[in-house]
């Protein structure tokens, strides 16, 4: 829309990073954000300009998913750039971090480039890559951290698994702090772990399933943020899930520390119970927790400990899921019911809109130093139109995901996205939706 | 005959014991006792399932459970058939699923289902129209063992309420151990595990069961001591240091066995390891041990099983 000017008139502005929430007019240029605020064209809005309606609507910088695994390449037949894109636009997501534990494994420049490419060529949002942080994610030599970064790569990770050998995490995190790198761990101590299907306690017990203790989170993010303090390098864990975890985190914070976490909206959603009768979409990584852990999740989200809600998004084909539970794959697909999940901690009174929002724009935005997140006058007109309290039922016939492997089919939420825009243009339109 | 009437079990499949009721296990265990009676004659046959089919579907190798169901649904009279699915369809690639709609097809009237993985019948009763055996899955249930212990119990002593039960062993991994504790705790008896802290699972007290590390202290008083296999592969340092070890401790002894009841019975779900779990003598105590028994209470209780599904399976399709 190239010489287009457009307004979007009586809307709630929302920008968690300013503080902002105000109804008001927000107007965009070329693609990019040009004018915003309560009293822009509160006279009218001047002709030449065109004026879409949005009163009683929110909005918001469109979100950033900080953690979704995309497909591409190699994994086409669950997910790909095209169908990510489409599920991400209708929900409100218009930046996809994707994790690198694609086939091949994103670990050289040229795959960077590549899927950057691919992305920008067919999926509806932005998508930035993150590398892996070992070659091959084998944990054992480190990428080109500097090269990749230079590339792209906004981050390293060795995406599913955590990085198990801690003088490799310790060299990685002290050579990454050169370019200010930051390193995403996905904190699981891998032998505690090793065997395990669900959430180590009684229900594990119950059902005869090997579990996955809460301390195998818990020492491997204390482990790390020892490490952290020994380096001074960047770390933010992926997705935390245990009453531990976010204590540990809690203290490190308060030592000073330079290190961040991120949480599921399946983990603060559900709890082990919904595993019910051997329930294999419920079988996710990290594993959900008893209810003590995921009221922990939501009283760090609310009191900031936790900075980032991030997807976890982990397509998984029918194949893979209908199994026996303990063969079954891991992994949710995530990004269209982000939003409405996590407006549910707004609704019930856990957490402040703004904070609630701030998770899943400013803050990822910050991180990962993208140009997104905000409402900033220059800025790409990365937009979400939500209708915040509109009740609607998450069906599975919506999902745009390739694989439907969602255990909230049917669930009644809150908050309902209308219209994503990516640099001004329409990603996802739910009047055309129907 | 029975106190409880046969329509009183509420359950289309028996996939565990968790979830039956007391009146149930012991309608289950009433006509179980029938049976004994049955099976003690000359002539065995009954005509009670003639025109049923039995499948036998075992997904691990299993001589003795096999070979009992087999003889429970052929002394009632039903068409009986053994799949050992290890050595074919899995592993051309075919799924669990595709395999229980390939024989649901096959119009059977009984499926009867071993897997080692935990939920596995489950997720297989849920896709056929029969009536869906648990002959054991993963670490989870294995009911009609459960039901054989309690019935060795009960003809032996008359009761299960208010009895002291041990159940010592690898704990973790038992599938036997599971059902039995969900049982012996609704039908009233006490339970005792006893195992090192590597076979006990976390979170086991939940239960509602006493966890003892310390052999001599778990048997003290017992009614029942029940021994469980301990896998081989298992005693050789990642679970315990050694089978002489293990044995040392663990290994049921007269001398152990001193301090439970003068007439404590011994119990085992066999196959046994003798010198290992289990001392050769005491196993073959016959004042004590009622290891021989349980495997002819295993007919009966599989009979009575067979015998209740089927006939809510008959009223189901209003062709008695």
């Amino acid at each position: 829309m190239n010489g287009t000017r457009q307004a979007i008139v009586g809307a709630r502005l929302l920008d968690p990073a300013s503080g902002l929430d105000a109804v008001g007019t927000l107007l965009i240029e070329d693609g990019r954000i040009a004018d915003f605020g309560p009293r822009l064209f509160a006279d009218g809005v001047p002709s030449g300009i065109e004026v879409h309606d949005a009163a009683g609507l929110a909005l918001a910088p469109g979100l950033i998913d900080m953690h979704a695994f995309l497909g591409e390449p190699g994994r086409e037949h669950k997910e790909t750039l095209v169908t990510a894109g489409e599920a991400a636009a209708a929900g409100g997501v218009t930046t996809i971090v994707a994790t690198p534990n694609t086939d091949p494994v994103i670990d050289d420049v040229a795959l960077v480039e590549f899927v950057q490419r691919r992305a920008d060529e067919t999926c509806p949002v932005r998508v930035r890559q993150m590398a892996a942080l070992t070659r091959g994610l084998k944990g054992q030599e480190m990428t080109e951290i500097g090269l990749l970064r230079a590339a792209g790569a906004v981050a390293f990770t060795d995406g599913d698994r955590a990085v198990a050998e801690a003088r490799l995490m310790r060299r990685a995190l002290a050579y990454a702090s050169t370019f200010d790198a930051i390193l995403v761990q996905v904190p699981e101590e891998p032998s505690l772990a090793r065997d395990g299907v669900m959430n180590e306690g009684e229900m594990s017990m119950r059902l005869g399933l090997s579990g996955i203790p809460a301390m195998a989170e818990t020492i491997m993010v204390e482990r790390d943020l020892r490490l952290v303090e020994l380096t001074g390098g960047r770390l933010h864990f992926s997705h935390v899930s245990t009453a531990t975890a976010v204590a540990a985190l809690g203290a490190a914070r308060a030592r000073g520390l330079r290190v961040s976490a991120g949480a599921a909206p399946h983990s603060f959603a559900l709890n082990e119970t919904a595993i019910g009768e051997y329930r294999t979409y419920c079988k996710v990584s990290p594993p959900l927790r008893a209810e003590a852990d995921r009221l922990a999740l939501v009283a760090g989200i609310a009191d900031g400990t936790i900075d980032v809600i991030s997807s976890g998004h982990r397509p998984q084909d029918q194949e893979s899921k209908r199994l026996p539970f303990a063969q079954a794959s891991f992994g949710i697909i995530g990004l269209q019911t982000m939003l409405p999940l996590a407006l549910e901690l707004h609704h019930n009174g856990s957490v402040p809109l703004l904070r609630l929002l701030a998770c899943m724009t400013s803050r990822p935005a910050g991180l990962l130093g993208l140009e997104a997140g905000r409402l900033l006058v220059g800025r790409p007109a990365d937009l979400v139109l939500i209708d915040l309290d509109r009740p609607w039922i998450i069906s599975e016939r919506e999902f745009r995901s390739k694989t439907k492997n969602s255990p909230f089919d049917g669930r009644p939420v809150q908050g309902r996205v209308m219209r994503t825009l990516v640099g001004g243009q329409i990603a996802y339109d739910r009047k055309r939706d129907g | 005959m029975t106190a409880v009437p046969a329509s009183h079990f509420q359950h289309r499949h028996l996939l565990g014991i968790e979830g039956l009721s007391p009146s149930e296990i012991t309608l289950l265990l009433d006509h179980a006792e029938a049976c004994v009676e049955q099976n003690r004659r000359v002539d065995k046959k009954q005509s009670l399932l003639r025109g049923l089919t039995q499948i036998n579907l075992f997904f691990e190798d299993s001589t003795r459970t096999r070979t009992s169901f087999e003889l429970a649904g052929k002394r009632l009279g039903a068409d009986v058939i053994n799949m050992s699915v290890s050595t074919s369809a899995v592993k051309k690639g075919e799924t669990l699923i595709d395999t229980a709609m390939t024989l649901n097809a096959m119009r059977p009237d009984v499926l009867v289902v071993r897997h080692g993985a935990s939920g596995a019948v489950q997720l297989l009763a849920q896709k056929v129209d029969c009536a869906v055996i648990n002959a054991g899955d993963g670490a989870h249930e294995h009911p009609t063992q459960a039901l054989l212990d309690a019935l060795t119990i009960r003809r032996r002593l008359g009761r299960l309420g208010g009895l002291v039960v041990a159940i010592c062993g690898d704990i973790l991994h038992s599938r036997v151990a599971r059902s039995n504790i969900c049982l012996l705790n609704a039908m009233g008896a006490q339970v005792r595990l006893i195992a090192p802290p590597t076979l006990i699972p976390s979170f086991v007290e939940r239960l509602g069961v006493e966890v003892h590390h310390d052999m001599r202290r778990g048997l003290k008083d017992a009614d029942i001591v029940m021994m469980l296999r301990l896998q081989l592969e298992r005693m050789q340092g990642a679970f315990v240091p050694s089978t002489r070890e293990y044995f040392h401790f663990y290994g049921l002894d007269y001398d152990k066995l001193s301090v439970a009841k003068p007439d404590a019975l011994i119990m085992h779900p066999g196959p046994m390891n003798r010198g290992i779990e289990i001392d050769s003598e005491v196993a073959d105590d016959i004042h004590r041990s009622v290891i021989r028994e349980q495997v002819e209470m295993g007919v009966a209780v599989r009979m009575a099983v067979l015998e209740i599904l089927t006939g809510r399976l008959r009223n189901d399709r209003g062709s008695e």
